[in-house]
């Protein structure tokens, strides 16, 4: 066995210098309980598994163009950033309750809370949450209680997955949640104003939204104060390289998925959801946080703190049951804005936006291939209708090579025919022509 | 150490973004902007020297002995990280099985999933699981969920969890978070909830008990089955939560016993890596009855082999994570399950448990053990002796840094007073054992002849011991 | 001084005290701020909040451990000290008085009567003790 040190003679030993037999270690489990014949293979060596994995990872397609985004992203990833990442001494450790001997992840916790409230131009941020959709969830609770109301508005350009996400969680509380339908393409705000009343706690929106476009919610912010509720942005953080921060707009909590910042997609996870806000509702703000101290030489030191609003003591009166952050995957996004730096994550969200706008002169050019929404201004994903079944289309196109775009009918009456395009600083001019030849070959 | 922001120079930078092919510099409005950007300007060389030089700040698992007990701190074969990042994986984008004929551009995720989910229903004894759970207490929160469909479901109405006095912190708030009361059960003199106490909260209003088994002081509760059988009798729902399967892994099933639910922590049992704190992964198996509360999706193998997900799922819990779960941890997870095979299991419970068990006898003459029987996985030593001599438990796990381990779980459980928990976990080889038996010895010695000396520990660190007060009041978190 | 004979008592040691007029002012007793250690945090409600008999009125937190405070009787709350949440530390020195938390205009003044007074409340710190 690779990973068990001590062999059967050391066991034996082991055993003798304390008086037990290797029966009394289960001594005292009632024989019925044990388990006769578990029906498993026998084990395999390193090299067995590798060229087993191998066969199993070439099922699966990764050589497709990809033009699907939906929240979820194909960037660049520098090699620094997997190869610090990587190093045994993060990965391998715990969660930094010994201060002293946990001083690398501690302030780069502390170092990652600072990059996202600098990132989304808020005051405060916890050491993460799991993905973007128990973010924004956690951001909704915590609403409810800053607010003690138990009303919720949410429109329906927020990514649907992360709204189907928020039915789920609440379906076993009072809450009331309100979904205002989308026309614009924008935050509809007529249907906003309607819900909104004095039980509203939050209202929750998305810039860019699951459309790619941009929003400014600043007067959504004042009117949601006005009533004394939250306003909550979620928000896609390449994005922020140039785009208008929540903080910026009057946004009480900003959350989102952090996968682009340096996460590869692999499947779904392990992701990042994070959560800043203002510091007033610092106590508020569920998960764990990492704060500055000294000891007592007067040296700098980071520790967790605010402890106590936690479910290690808090237990049933905690603020969120959520006992872990996604600590490697925050190491990850704080190397890759580290790296990256202010005119590397501009450049990156100069470029997305570019490519994009290329692609939509590009494939709106084609016969039967309109704009969706009336929307002027899209960051790096867009809304285009294409005269046909959007989810066939995508069909054809896989077999050409490419991922087209996300088919809007899952979630969505009435835009079966709408196709949702994502473009990253990855896709090329050519790759993008050649998608609009082909989608233009179809129609 | 200077932080990130603090060694940043004006114009510097860490990547070459990509030529364009296009037309640069779409106009956005330039209201819809940002007018500053505050994010560090480094080299790339800078950027590596930073982190590398934070890494080795750390205590972890590949450096030092971590025995830090109800966390199963094992070691994660490298193999893993390796399967992890092939490409095949690393780079499948999560929304293509919802494409059109998508499912079959992902069938070797898909088949990870499944077999994963068959591996886990064998070990644990149960119909289904889930791999959605992105962390043990979201595994919980997942579980409790489904324990209150069931009793829609069925029309019952049920208000109550009971959980043990003992048990984690997350085992209330995850109760509480899913709208239940939560009913405490005192622990009994050997640690162990006590039946008749369980008998005396028994009523038609409990939708459950949560339970931990080994239980947090880590021992194996010989009643288990006749709590569960009780459970039963009320229409309740028996939770196993898994936080210390590694004890019994490969002997002794949850589902046998009469558990309806069970967590896993993958991090734990299955040696995926902490990563500092995360991310974790924690699977839901449930009995056939509550297999149809699952979330939505759920893989499922067709007749001809091929894979696919299931979403038409009308009494599921619904959505609780994006997709399919932390997929790169579940993975490592499978990778890991092949190469032990049934008889690799069956070694890890009898290495942990003896690993435990004689630390514990080891130090029996030089702590106060508040349970003496077998333990299972991990043992717990109580500081009581030492703490008359003004010595806690805290000073000692300070002391333990000096000497280059890292220190065992300390005032966990709360029902034990000056608790450390120890948990070898069965990677440690019996040398490294005993070097850490000397030194808790040894620090037992000075707590009488120089208990200045423990309490001013650590002093190899960077950092002595931090004003935690001063944290909190003053508070600083961060930089802008 | 661990009790004041002025007051009367909840087995959650909060305290509270007749006066000032018809109002009553409640705290924490410092044999519960002997237990916290030292203090961090602690939140107040705001002027005007309506208390039941046992309401939480306030969290107080030191940085292993936090707690609900209890109202020992139902009332408005007339006033809240601000002066504390920013000097914890005067609780070590004045829980009984200075350092009083919440003032209430109570709505059953009888409810005082029906609170353990001091000398029960010291026999239960005894018993709490062991």
């Amino acid at each position: 066995m690779p990973f068990i040190a001590n062999t059967d003679l050391e066991r034996r030993q082991m055993l003798e210098e304390i008086g037990l037999r290797a029966e009394d270690l289960f001594g005292e489990i009632p024989k019925q309980l044990f388990c006769k014949d578990l029906k498993l293979p026998e084990g395999l060596s390193e090299q067995e598994v590798r060229n087993r994995l191998a066969g199993i990872a070439d099922k699966n397609y990764i050589n497709l163009t990809l033009f699907l985004g939906g929240g979820f992203y194909d960037h660049f990833i520098p090699s620094a950033v997997h190869t610090l990442a990587g190093r045994a001494e993060f990965y391998t450790a715990y969660t930094p309750y010994q201060p002293e001997v946990s001083q690398g992840t501690l302030q780069a916790i502390y170092e990652y809370q600072s990059m996202m409230c600098r990132l989304t131009g808020m005051e405060v941020s916890n050491a993460s949450m799991y993905d973007g959709g128990t973010a924004l969830y956690e951001a909704m609770m915590m609403a409810l209680r800053i607010t003690g109301r138990n009303k919720v508005i949410i429109d329906d350009s927020v990514n649907p997955i992360y709204r189907v996400m928020i039915h789920s969680y609440t379906r076993n509380l009072r809450i009331e949640l309100i979904e205002t339908s989308n026309v614009s393409g924008l935050a509809n705000r007529e249907a906003i104003d309607k819900a909104l009343d004095d039980k509203t706690a939050a209202v929750m929106v998305q810039n860019p939204n699951f459309f790619g476009c941009i929003d400014d919610f600043t007067d959504l912010a004042k009117k949601a104060h006005d009533k004394g509720a939250l306003l909550i942005a979620s928000c896609y953080p390449i994005s922020l390289g140039i785009l208008k921060t929540p903080g910026a707009m009057g946004a009480d909590i900003a959350t989102g998925e952090g996968q682009s910042l340096g996460l590869t997609m692999s499947f779904g996870g392990p992701y990042l959801g994070f959560i800043t806000t203002r510091k007033q509702y610092v106590r508020a703000m569920p998960g764990r946080i990492v704060g500055k101290s000294a000891d007592a030489r007067g040296r700098r030191g980071f520790v967790l703190t605010l402890q106590a609003r936690e479910q290690h003591i808090r237990r049933d009166k905690a603020t969120s049951n959520i006992c872990s952050n996604e600590a490697l995957c925050a190491m990850t996004a704080l190397i890759y804005l580290s790296l990256l730096g202010k005119d590397g994550l501009r450049e990156t969200a100069q470029l997305c936006a570019d490519k994009a706008s290329y692609a939509y002169e590009r494939l709106t050019a084609i016969p039967g291939v309109k704009p969706h929404f009336p929307a002027k201004w899209f960051f790096n994903e867009m809304v285009l209708d294409v005269q046909m079944d959007a989810a066939e289309v995508v069909g054809k196109l896989i077999e050409k090579g490419y991922a087209a775009g996300f088919p809007l009918s899952r979630y969505y009456k009435g835009m079966g025919n709408s196709l949702l395009i994502a473009v990253t600083e990855k896709r090329t001019k050519q790759q993008i022509g050649m998608l609009a030849e082909e989608l233009e070959a179809i129609l | 150490m200077k932080l990130v922001f603090e060694k940043s120079v004006a114009g510097r930078r860490g990547l070459r973004v990509a030529k364009t092919d296009v037309a640069e510099g779409v106009h956005i409005k330039p209201e819809l902007l940002r007018d500053d950007l505050p994010l560090p300007e480094l080299s790339e060389l800078d950027v590596v020297r930073h982190f590398t030089e934070l890494s080795r700040k750390n205590f972890s698992v590949d450096t030092v002995f971590y025995p830090l007990g109800s966390c199963t701190m094992k070691y994660n074969p490298k193999v893993c990280e390796r399967i992890a990042a092939y490409p095949g994986f690393a780079h499948l984008h999560p929304l293509l099985p919802q494409l059109r004929l998508g499912g079959m551009l992902t069938q070797g995720a898909l088949q990870v999933l499944y077999e994963t989910d068959l591996w886990l229903r064998e070990i644990c004894g149960m119909a289904a699981f889930t791999m959605q759970p992105m962390a043990g207490a979201h595994g919980e929160l997942t579980g409790i969920m489904m324990m209150a469909a069931y009793h829609r479901d069925k029309g019952n109405k049920k208000k109550v969890v009971l959980i043990p006095d003992s048990a984690h912190g997350t085992n209330p708030a995850s109760a509480a978070i899913a709208g239940y009361t939560v009913k405490a059960i005192a622990s009994d003199e050997n640690g162990l909830m006590s039946v008749a106490a369980l008998k005396k909260e028994l009523n038609s209003e409990v939708a459950g008990i949560m339970l931990t088994c080994p239980d947090t002081v880590g021992l194996f509760n010989p009643h288990v089955k006749e709590i569960c059988d009780l459970i039963h009798s009320v229409d309740g729902l028996a939770y196993y939560d898994g936080a210390n399967l590694n004890a019994i892994v490969g002997r002794v099933r949850p589902g046998d016993i009469g558990f309806d639910i069970v967590h896993i922590n993958l991090h734990k049992t299955f040696a995926t890596p902490h990563g500092g704190g995360g991310p974790g992964a924690g699977p839901v198996g449930v009995c056939s009855k509550l297999a149809e509360f699952l979330p939505i999706s759920l893989v499922v193998k067709r007749q001809d082999g091929t894979f696919a997900l299931e979403y038409d799922r009308p009494k599921s819990i619904g959505y609780i994570a994006p997709f399919y779960g932390n997929f790169g941890v579940i993975l490592k997870a499978y990778v890991y399950m092949l190469m032990l095979g049934k008889e690799g299991l069956l070694r890890v419970s009898e290495n942990a448990v003896l690993n435990a068990n004689y630390v514990k006898e080891k130090l029996k003459d030089y702590y106060d053990i508040p349970y003496a029987q077998v333990c299972k996985h991990e043992c717990v030593i109580s500081a009581t002796r030492q703490a008359a001599n003004g010595v806690h438990a805290l000073d000692i796990a300070k002391a333990l840094i000096d000497m280059g381990i890292h220190p065992p779980t300390m005032y966990f459980p709360m029902i034990v007073k000056e608790a450390l928990m120890i948990e070898p976990t069965e990677c440690e080889s019996k040398e490294t054992l005993d070097t850490f038996i000397a030194a808790m010895i040894e620090i037992a010695k000075k707590t009488e002849s120089d208990p200045a000396s423990v309490k001013a520990a650590p002093i190899t660190t960077p950092v002595g011991r931090l004003d935690e007060t001063a944290a909190a009041r003053n508070l600083d978190i961060a930089s802008l | 001084m661990m009790v004041d004979k002025q007051a009367r008592y909840l087995r959650t040691h909060e305290w509270v005290k007749k006066g000032p007029a018809k109002n009553m002012t409640i705290g924490l007793t410092a044999f519960a701020i002997e237990q916290l250690g030292d203090i961090v945090y602690i939140e107040l409600p705001q002027v005007g909040k309506v208390l039941k008999k046992g309401d939480i009125f306030g969290i107080i937190e030191s940085v292993k451990s936090a707690s609900d405070m209890y109202s020992p009787v139902g009332g408005k709350v007339v006033e809240v000290n601000a002066v504390v949440p920013d000097n914890p530390d005067m609780l070590k020195t004045q829980a009984y008085g200075d350092a009083w938390l919440i003032r209430v205009e109570p709505s059953a003044p009888a409810e005082f009567d029906g609170l353990m007074d001091a000398d029960a409340y010291e026999k239960f710190l005894q018993t709490e003790a062991h």
